[in-house]
């Protein structure tokens, strides 16, 4: 038995399947930098992937009332979409309990690089993936500030936005879930 | 086990939904329901039936659909009452989208991989059905599925279980392991995440461990035999077995390595649960084991005492279900039920059990337990752990009335 078991593993060893397996295939092609640039848009936590550009909360309110205040209301107090604004309700972070809070950037999200990501890449709705990244930076300080997170007078560039601490920050943990009898 | 001429909604429904197929005209003394049940012949072993089609579809008799909920469309749910077995039809997979389908000719459809590989690559959709392929029977459940009757919204009694939990299909998914392709671009051992990405409106974007790349992650182009349906990312998504649906990105486009999450916005602001204690959980991508009896279910009308088999479906992120116990005393005993071939990981598995309604009130109910040795959880028991208000992941126990005159309503968490 233990030489059949033998014999077995060995061609399994020289099996061209196996040797085929452990070595790149050659399917696919080398990608370019610049195809790379093109579609490597995250942003993320510690910075990379944010762009040059800068903006301000003043410049930021422009930006806002022509392409987001429609959906978003004025003020980022909320609309047909996600209301934006709002420190104060859920400063104790009662969202398991309290059924009335409303989450928003500046009580919720742990991290405001993800605000320049997200609003990059998705936004405006209707005419997503067409902001500058100077309107983003804007639009970016213009929410914070609202959320009084950052200073009316911030600018929001790729060094002072991964260094901007959101209220929410230290309240994410990681799934502790693992099956098993207990329930979390 | 004999059973009784059937649980008669099917009927009642195709009854009420089927008439554009051979419709008649009234005629006097017929009810508007028999007049509009597509025609059939007397006798159809006296004509020659209609021959072959390129293309088949149901019977006029079946007709099956998808609701949406709210009137923004952004999901669909799968109809759980009308369907036996585990596979659901692909077009009537539960769908869920961030910025709607798009559009992608799949000789235009490339893949992308990059970040911390030794060879950044780019993929074609004939690369990818070069590699070495795999096929998996596997559910997907969205984190949301459950929700509403979590939070008790509105009149519960009258949902079926399609607008309880129709967030949940399974289908035969074909495709090449994301492990292939790692290996392919020459994964660096220093990356712990991976970002996926989309090519929708939403460029919707989750990280991953990357342990669930090496474990079982597939590159998916297949859907129960056919290429993927356009709402379940045609050409190629992304499928992650046992995981909350959102995290398998459909329409792929990207995927890059890294040693660290990328806090997508999807990831932090939207798919953490709150807890209790003031926290949220994040990358809370496995699905608790859960089960739901889809048969007697609202709106069914038992016609009489006698025998009935319960059924149903359960099922866990996590493995293989191990065990289905059926309660028909509202929570008091409880009775192993029957399960069907094959009992998959991280699968629907379909349960049966009859049952002897003797008349008079009764509650039924399932609980479902998993490999890991998990007990889907009262409602009771979740609330303390998540909390009225938490997010997502509802799977504790669901149970249905039926009244003393056969009628069945859904009862929450129990009577």
């Amino acid at each position: 038995m233990k030489t059949h078991v033998q014999t077995a593993l060995l061609a399994i060893v020289l099996s061209p399947m196996v040797l085929f397996a452990q070595k790149p295939l050659g399917i696919g092609r080398a990608a370019t930098t610049d195809e790379i640039k093109k579609i490597d848009i995250d942003v993320r936590p510690d910075g990379a992937g944010l762009p040059e550009g800068t903006g301000t909360p003043s410049e930021g309110a422009k930006v806002y009332a022509a392409k987001c205040q429609s959906c978003h209301g004025a003020n980022g107090q909320g609309g047909s979409a996600d209301r934006l604004v709002d420190r104060e309700s859920g400063k104790n972070w009662d969202f398991a309990t309290n059924a009335k809070l409303v989450k928003t950037v500046g009580n919720y999200w742990p991290y405001a690089t993800t605000l320049y990501d997200y609003t990059n890449r998705a936004m405006p709705f209707a005419q997503p993936g067409t902001l500058t990244p100077d309107e983003t930076y804007s639009l970016v300080a213009y929410i914070l500030a609202l959320n009084k997170i950052v200073p009316e007078d911030a600018v929001m560039n790729r060094a002072t936005l991964p260094k901007v601490v959101m209220p929410s920050r230290d309240r994410f943990v990681m799934d502790n879930r693992k099956g098993g009898k207990i329930v979390k | 086990m004999d059973r009784p001429k059937s649980i008669s909604r099917r009927r009642i429904l195709a009854a009420g939904t089927a008439g554009i197929v051979g419709a008649a005209l009234p005629i006097a003394g017929q009810s508007p329901d028999q007049a509009a049940r597509p025609k059939v012949p007397a006798d159809p072993t006296k004509v020659q039936g209609p021959l072959a089609t390129d293309v088949g579809s149901r019977s006029p008799f079946e007709r099956p659909k998808r609701v949406s909920l709210g009137d923004r469309r952004t999901s669909s749910l799968t109809p759980l009452q009308d369907l036996d077995g585990i596979i659901t039809p692909a077009d009537l997979h539960f769908e869920r989208h961030h910025g709607g389908i798009p559009a992608i000719d799949p000789k235009q459809y490339s893949l992308l991989i990059h970040g911390m590989v030794e060879r950044p690559l780019v993929f074609t959709l004939d690369d990818l059905r070069r590699f070495p392929g795999k096929s998996i029977i596997r559910s997907m459940e969205c984190s949301g599925n459950g929700g509403r009757v979590y939070r008790r919204e509105g009149n519960l009694a009258e949902l079926t279980p399609q607008q309880i939990d129709g967030l949940t299909s399974t289908s035969e998914w074909t495709g090449v392991p994301l492990a292939a392709l790692l290996r392919e671009a020459g994964a660096s051992p220093k990356a712990t995440w991976f970002l996926a990405e989309g090519s929708d409106a939403a460029v919707m974007t989750r990280s991953i461990p990357i342990a669930k790349a090496w474990e079982d992650a597939l590159i998916a182009y297949g859907q129960n035999g056919e290429p993927l349906r356009p709402e379940q990312g045609y050409p190629v998504r992304l499928f992650l077995p046992g995981v909350e649906g959102n995290a398998s990105v459909k329409w792929l486009r990207r995927i890059e390595l890294a040693d660290q999450p990328f806090m997508t916005r999807e990831e932090t602001s939207k798919y953490t649960d709150p807890l209790p204690d003031g926290t949220a959980r994040i990358f809370s991508l496995d699905m608790d084991a859960k089960s739901l009896i889809t048969e007697p279910s609202f709106p069914d009308k038992l016609t009489g005492p006698g025998w009935w088999e319960i059924r149903g479906i359960a099922w866990s992120g996590r493995g293989r279900i191990t065990r289905v116990d059926i309660s028909a005393d509202n929570g008091k005993t409880w009775t192993p039920a029957k399960l069907d071939d094959p009992v998959l990981p991280k699968c629907h598995t379909r349960f049966r059990l009859p049952w002897e309604w003797k008349g008079g009130e009764a509650v039924i109910m399932s609980r479902a337990t998993d490999e890991t040795g998990y007990v889907q959880p009262t409602f009771d028991v979740l609330l303390a752990a998540r909390g009225p208000s938490t997010a997502y992941h509802f799977n504790h126990i669901r149970a249905w009335k039926i009244m003393a005159d056969g009628a069945v309503k859904f009862a929450g968490a129990g009577a």
